[in-house]
């Protein structure tokens, strides 16, 4: 039988605010246990959430990238759970009426393109960290997390393979940091996926009993934790056996997936709106006012680079990953506009493998795009040869002549020659040098010619552009 | 809607509230004589009356997104049962 996969993923996206969702506490990573973690975060008697403007205006602009509604009043409700990471019993989250509603994500998997809906994204609180080892047999809580801001992002049931999900999870990556709402580091927790996977047999209608699968923090790990649960689904169901719904665990050391819950353990959250919270209210002119400091969408610029700019759908998406990227590739067009093509190849070839390589951003690139700019020019107008170019790009990495290509051009020597006369007085010569080879090329040995090539590249100490050499000595040849 | 015991045990278990049986007797009369009164009110026509989330008239006020809590913990720490190397120590938990 043919199967189906049938995704839907949840993600969470930290909120890159300064203080926490409900009070005035530091979001910031990485500081000492719980020196973040004020009255209201630990949930000592008394206290009363207080929510951030800016979590608020980050949920709204993330809405409006996606061409969602803006839900006006939204509601903040509570999940009631028992954890110790979670000191008041219950995560103030949103279940009726989240901030955002509905909307779409544009995902290209090979040469295809797609949409995926999206069900809605609502603002919550992050709980703290618990700690397993080493503390006597007891387990050791960290609350600086607790109460940071978090988005979210549900989708609909509408992706089809792991390549899917993983174009759709890079998508969403691409958007939260293109928009500034969230850093998007997933080692440090900031962007997390769980997904949602059933599997039917193709052409039927209705879905399959669904496992979600949780702690997916790269994309490499949701591709091979979806592709490993699909196989597992499958194999039980052509056994006869039927699927469990139930929350399973990914384990990245043994690709598999794990029972981490069963429904019967399911959690009944029992959810009601939050007494400590009043409704929120969005106002259209907030709205218009967020949706103008929208920067242009990652999908709109591809699209100019596709028809403005000539490129291929795969270079405007490469280019068009991080906004960082993007940016750098139009402040290098802009001075050579006629050559985006050479400048697409060259910061998706040198600069990235170089960035790569070093292990550094785009941003901190000691060639700035205006540099390389003037570089590129050389090799557009002749005066380098493209292999040249890749030893001036180096020496402008290093910073010689302060990165100015044409004084290291200069300082180098590289400079092409293109004068027909004297390229034509070192053919003169090599003929000469060589009556043997000539001969040979006479006879009808076409080899000749190849090493005659060689020996003026040889002359010119491989200045000359090898195209005018051909031409020049096969006129040569004939006299 | 009629209340069973064993829905008042299972509400129980979930507010991690331990009752004993005749406590549990007595809370499901309590109980279904809330849900006796919520009944009489599923009569009032409502269809034309807008849900209401909260009991105040009122809108959520926000704050502006700025750091205004300083460290604490040594003060908050002092009332916790157990702590080391600046955590909270709680009985194991792992799920």
């Amino acid at each position: 039988m043919q199967w189906e996969i049938v995704i839907g993923l949840e993600i969470h996206a930290q909120l890159s605010t300064q203080s926490k969702i409900f009070s005035g506490a530091s979001t910031a990573y990485g500081a000492q246990p719980n020196t973040q973690a004020c009255a209201v975060d630990i949930a000592l008697p008394g206290v009363l959430p207080v929510l951030n403007y800016g979590a608020v205006e980050r949920a709204i602009k993330f809405g409006l990238a996606i061409g969602a509604k803006i839900n006006s009043p939204s509601i903040f409700a509570r999940k009631n759970y028992f954890y110790p990471d979670l000191p008041k019993g219950y995560q103030i989250s949103q279940f009726e009426l989240p901030i955002v509603q509905g909307g779409s994500v544009k995902i290209q998997v090979g040469d295809s393109e797609k949409i995926v809906r999206l069900t809605r994204a609502h603002l919550e609180e992050d709980a703290g960290k618990s700690l397993h080892e080493e503390f006597h047999g007891m387990s050791g809580i960290d609350l600086n997390r607790a109460g940071t801001p978090l988005l979210e992002i549900v989708s609909e049931p509408d992706m089809r393979s792991s390549a899917e999900a993983v174009a759709y999870a890079k998508a969403l990556h691409t958007l939260v940091r293109w928009t500034g709402i969230c850093d998007g580091n997933m080692q440090e927790g900031s962007f997390r996926c769980d997904a949602n996977v059933s599997v039917r047999p193709r052409g039927t209608e209705t879905f399959g009993t669904r496992c979600e699968i949780k702690n997916l923090n790269s994309f490499r790990f949701l591709e091979k934790a979806i592709d490993f649960e699909a196989r597992r689904q499958i194999e039980i169901l052509e056994d006869g056996g039927s699927i469990t719904q139930e929350t399973r665990l990914y384990d990245a050391s043994r690709d598999e997936t794990r029972t981490m819950r069963s429904k019967e353990e399911a959690h009944d959250y029992r959810y009601f709106p939050d007494p400590d919270l009043l409704p929120l209210e969005i106002s259209r002119e907030w709205i218009e006012q967020v949706r103008a400091m929208l920067p242009e969408l990652p999908e709109a610029r591809r699209h100019r680079y596709i028809q403005d700019f000539g490129l291929t759908v795969y270079d405007a998406s490469v280019l068009t990953a991080a906004r960082e990227i993007a940016d750098y590739f139009e402040n290098t067009v802009k001075q050579l506009p006629t050559q985006a093509k050479l400048c697409a190849n060259w910061i998706m070839g040198e600069v990235s493998g170089r960035l790569n390589k070093e292990n550094i951003e785009i941003t901190q690139c000691p060639v700035g795009p205006k540099q390389l700019a003037e570089l590129l020019m050389r090799v557009s107008d002749g005066t380098i040869s493209g292999k040249s170019a890749k030893d001036v790009f180096d020496s402008m990495w290093q910073g010689e002549h302060s990165g100015n290509a044409d004084a290291i051009i200069a300082a180098k020597g590289l400079k092409q020659i293109s004068d027909d006369g004297e390229i034509e007085k070192l053919i003169d010569q090599v003929l000469a040098a060589h009556p043997q080879q000539v001969a040979d090329y006479h006879g009808g040995k076409e080899k000749a010619f190849n090493s005659l090539v060689g020996q003026v590249m040889k002359a010119t100490k491989g200045k000359a552009n090898p195209g005018q050499v051909n031409m020049i000595l096969k006129k040569k040849l004939l006299e | 809607m009629t209340l069973s015991l064993d829905d008042v045990k299972r509400v129980a278990n979930l507010a991690r509230i331990e009752i004993s049986e005749d406590e549990a007797q007595q809370v499901l009369m309590q109980l279904s004589g809330i849900f006796d009164l919520i009944e009489q009110m599923q009569a009032i026509e409502t269809s034309n009356i807008e849900p209401m989330s909260h009991a105040q008239d009122m809108i959520q006020r926000l704050r502006e997104d700025v750091v205004t809590e300083s460290d604490q913990h040594m003060l908050f720490q002092a009332i916790a049962p157990q702590v080391e190397a600046g955590l909270y120590l709680v009985p194991k938990v792992i799920e």
